[in-house]
């Protein structure tokens, strides 16, 4: 689904001093004695640093790039030869992903003295044991369970949500880590390494050995509290800034439109909301695919929120249904946390009275099994009230259903809930709800925030032979599962909808109907990463996907459609333009809804409470392999020049000092 | 490869060159200028030479590589007749400054004439210094950085071998310099078709690349044989060099002593 950070944002401000406009003039290819020593490497995805409020995470290399000889690590016993035994150090790591583990990075850590840098090739197909760089207990610190809500519950006392979380992603590193994909650029790495660095019956390599250079310079250091500091000073005309912090959108809507310019309590308004999760991560910078830890909760939601379009518009149900898209959740509920204290301060369209229960839809992706659970807190249920809403909330789905083929389970009165965007709700108020998930006990997710977790994860796979256009409408059988989900009855254009929606949001966001329903300035974006601060990808696709699916479309002129935003203040009217053809109006509920941690609007960077994470800037990210020579030529050659200087300042002298005599007898008298 | 290759290469290919600017040429601005206009010319050659040549890249058949390999070697012979000529052309226009010179050195400073030595060398010295900064600048920005040259196939003395060669190409443009401008005075054409053609020769040995060897020991052969010829075309002798090494000289100084 694409990365929920704000990073790509940062990846911007570029580098003066190294990108000067003349060496683009002088001919980006002309230069042959550079393609003789470099090759570049082409799609390199870093890791890089991030800050919170007491600590650093991630990786940095130094200003002018980490250099180290390669080394493709065969075993973990192997790692002694980068780690001690190995003549040639620093070492640059080479690791297929079956020893990406956390026994070899931590050695691998331990001694980095000797290792300039760890390259990561990403396997076409998921590892079949599992692999979650995520924590154990995630979020464990800003959700509801704390010493002071129920000791026994906290830090994941009672169920360890995520057993395979070896927390790699949470560590700091002070050489660059790189991810490769296992294509054609990868083997010339590999077969430089066979050519030059192999050693032969136990002897060491000779020289010259095959190197690597990554750059991966990060700018900001420490916490987040001195970054900050440090954005703020102002001594030059531009000021350079470190470090951002985390930050996006949420986006909701409303079924029975809502006045957005009155902020606060509003009367007699009882609101449900459903929400769901738009975010994930893993390890390396950009690659956050999600598919079954977001992208299955969001698109659920989606088909949902049109399959009840028709029915709402018919009759209008006497609690109105908030559809929540929450950004940020997985750094330690940026957007949920915001849209709680937004509602405390009297910021938003309602207010925390006005929430009558939340559902939300976490992890559904459903492997075979077609049985569902239903999370909710044991202690707001010990409040009687409390405990009868949410016991006829279950009673109510868990009767829609069965008469739709699958069972839907409650999960034990005594487990809290999993790591969700109610516990921040729950913080503020004691308000019941539900958490929809496929896990009883702790995640199915073999592949929680990590970048396996994908379409493949999820059998979305499609025939081979396919044209993106043909892909877009075949409809997979993850696709039919997920509709099962929502509900209610749909007719078969759904199944349709959901099938697009997976394909876009997992396999290429750049197709057809995406084109279609996102305005023709912003289609440039589908295809790569957005720099304009406003917001993410994945959240202005859930934006316009959402208009139109709960919007209507109206005929009117642009001109009028831009007006009639302004007039109304409980809907809102997008314009729709195409190139191509005539663009459309639509009007709908949905909003966007900042979601920037509270810890940055209070300035309190060293906040317990709300989530302070930043994400460093950086200059550029590139990556070459070449030779290097040893040491001793080097020197040698230094000295060989040093001594031509000498010799011929002596000789010149000498002659210059004799040149009377040398060369009298061709001079004639003045 | 990195700053030690880089100043090694760098002071091999410059180191003679430097020295002989320091000791010879420094002191005196005239000396300057003459050097620097003789760069000047050269650097007119040269992009006469690469106008022709890229124009003939452009409308030659790109693919064909036996037609690339001929248009460089065309295109070499071209530079190389070229920078002759331009040698000619500078001859025959510090021949007509010549009076202007004499008048010039009247004042306070030594003549300076065409006849001198000085003169001739230095308008070599000017064409290799610009000569050899173009061969090798390049080289040396890449040897900076961290790599070697080898990751093709190619051999890896590239920088080594690359920097000898500017140094030998820099002496040979001065002893060309000193050879061509005392035949130019004394009509001797055949000195003047001889200095093409070695710096032809030496031009076409660069094809031998990247077998080194190749290349580099008959540059330097025929460098020791035109530094020979010019110590003799600018008046020096066996007798001399003996007198000097065996440190007589003092005595004949005493016994030739003229004023300047």
């Amino acid at each position: 689904i694409g990365d929920f950070f704000l990073g790509h944002i940062a990846q911007p401000y570029p580098d003066y001093a190294s990108e000067s406009p003349f060496s683009f003039i002088w001919c980006a290819s002309c230069n042959s004695v550079e393609k003789k020593i470099y090759v570049h490497l082409n799609y390199t995805v870093p890791c890089v640093r991030l800050l919170n409020a007491t600590h650093q995470i991630g990786c940095q290399s130094s200003l002018s790039g980490d250099v180290g000889v390669l080394h493709v690590l065969e075993s973990e016993e192997n790692l002694d030869w980068v780690l001690s035994s190995g003549p040639n150090p620093p070492y640059m790591v080479i690791l297929e992903s079956s020893l990406f583990t956390r026994s070899v990075m931590m050695k691998l850590k331990n001694g980095s003295s000797r290792v300039a840098g760890i390259v990561v090739v990403a396997p076409n197909t998921n590892p079949v044991e599992g692999f979650s760089p995520h924590t154990s207990c995630p979020n464990e610190n800003t959700g509801v369970y704390s010493e002071s809500y129920d000791p026994t519950l906290a830090h994941c006392n009672v169920t360890v949500w995520n057993p395979l979380g070896n927390g790699l992603s949470y560590e700091e590193y002070d050489f660059p880590i790189f991810s490769l994909k296992d294509d054609n650029d990868t083997q010339v790495i590999r077969q430089c390494y066979l050519n030059h660095n192999q050693a032969v019956n136990g002897s060491s390599p000779r020289y010259p050995l095959c190197a690597m250079q990554l750059y991966s310079h990060m700018s900001a250091v420490t916490d987040t509290a001195t970054c900050m500091r440090r954005n703020d000073i102002n001594f030059s005309i531009s000021p350079e800034m470190v470090c951002d912090p985390l930050g996006d959108f949420n986006v909701w809507a409303s079924t029975r439109p809502l006045n957005n310019t009155e902020k606060g309590h509003k009367m007699w308004e009882k609101v449900v909301i459903a929400a769901a999760r738009l975010d994930s991560r893993s390890f390396f910078f950009d690659v956050a695919p999600g598919a079954e830890s977001g992208a299955s909760g969001f698109i659920t939601l989606l088909a949902a929120a049109h399959a009840l379009r028709n029915v709402t518009q018919e009759a209008q149900p006497n609690r109105t249904i908030f559809y929540t898209f929450f950004q940020g959740e997985t750094f330690d509920y940026i957007g949920s946390s915001r849209m709680v204290y937004d509602m405390e301060n009297n910021q938003f369209t309602v207010d925390l009275d006005n929430v009558h229960s939340v559902l939300e839809i976490g992890q559904v992706g459903l492997h075979g099994e077609s049985r569902l659970w239903l999370h909710s807190d044991p202690v707001s249920r010990r409040n009687s009230s409390v405990n009868e809403e949410v016991r006829k909330l279950i009673e109510n789905l868990q009767s829609a259903a069965a008469g739709l083929g699958f069972t839907v389970g409650e999960a034990g009165f005594s487990q809290p809930l999993p790591p969700s965007s109610f516990q921040r709700f729950l913080r503020a108020r004691q308000i019941p709800g539900v958490v929809i998930e496929n896990h009883q006990l702790n995640f199915t997710n073999r592949y929680y925030e990590s970048m396996y977790d994908n379409a493949e994860y999820l059998n979305v796979s499609y025939p081979p032979n396919l044209t993106p256009e043909e892909q877009l409408k075949f409809v997979t059988d993850t696709a039919k599962v997920i509709l099962l989900l929502t509900v209610f009855k749909c007719v078969t254009y759904c199944v349709s909808q959901v099938s697009q929606m997976l394909y876009g949001f997992l396999v290429r966001s750049n197709n057809s109907w995406f084109q279609q329903l996102i305005p023709s300035d912003l289609t440039s974006h589908l295809s790569k990463l957005i720099l304009n601060y406003t917001s993410s990808e994945p959240t202005l696709l859930v934006q316009y996907l959402l208009a139109n699916l709960t919007g209507s479309a109206i005929n009117i002129t642009q001109e009028n459609c831009q007006n009639q935003r302004e007039d109304e203040n409980d809907k809102e009217s997008k314009h729709v333009r195409h190139e191509t053809r005539e663009g459309f109006c639509v009007r709908s509920t949905v909003r966007l809804s900042r979601a920037v941690s509270p810890a940055f609007e209070l300035r309190d960077y060293t906040s317990k409470d709300y989530s302070t994470w930043t994400e460093s800037r950086w200059k550029s990210i590139k990556g070459r392999i070449f030779l290097v020579a040893s040491h001793e030529l080097e020197m040698l050659t230094l000295g060989v020049g040093v001594g031509v200087l000498l010799a011929s300042l002596l000789l010149t002298y000498i002659i210059s000092s004799k040149a009377d005599i040398l060369f009298s007898s061709g001079r004639e008298p003045t | 490869m990195t700053a030690a290759v880089f100043f090694g290469c760098t002071f091999i290919a410059f180191g003679p060159a430097i020295a002989l600017f320091l000791f010879t040429i420094a002191r005196e601005p005239l000396r300057v200028i003459f050097l620097i206009a003789g760069a000047f010319f050269w650097l007119v050659s040269l992009l006469l030479s690469s106008l022709v040549w890229f124009i003939s890249v452009q409308i030659s058949n790109k693919d064909s590589a036996a037609q690339q390999k001929g248009l460089l070697i065309f295109g070499v012979v071209l530079s190389v007749l070229l920078q002759e000529t331009f040698r000619f052309a500078y001859y025959k226009l510090l021949k007509k400054a010549n009076e202007g010179l004499l008048a010039l050195s009247q004042e306070e400073t030594m003549p300076i004439s065409i006849r001198q030595l000085a003169l001739r060398y230095m308008s070599g010295l000017g064409f290799g210094f610009m000569s050899g900064a173009f061969s090798v600048v390049n080289i040396l920005a890449d040897s900076v950085g961290p790599g070697t040259v080898g990751i093709h196939g190619d051999s890896q003395h590239y920088f080594l071998s690359s920097a000898f060669m500017t140094m030998a190409i820099i002496l040979l443009h001065m002893f060309w310099g000193v050879v061509f401008f005392d035949a130019c005075e004394k009509q001797r054409w055949w000195a003047v078709a001889a200095v093409v053609i070695s710096h032809l020769l030496v031009s076409c040995l660069t094809f031998q690349n990247p077998d080194y060897v190749a290349s580099l020991i008959p540059t330097y052969v025929i460098l020791f044989l035109m530094g020979v010829w010019a110590f003799y075309s600018a008046g020096g002798s066996l007798r001399n060099l003996k007198l000097c090494l065996t440190c007589k000289d003092k005595d004949f100084l005493l016994a030739n002593h003229r004023s300047r």
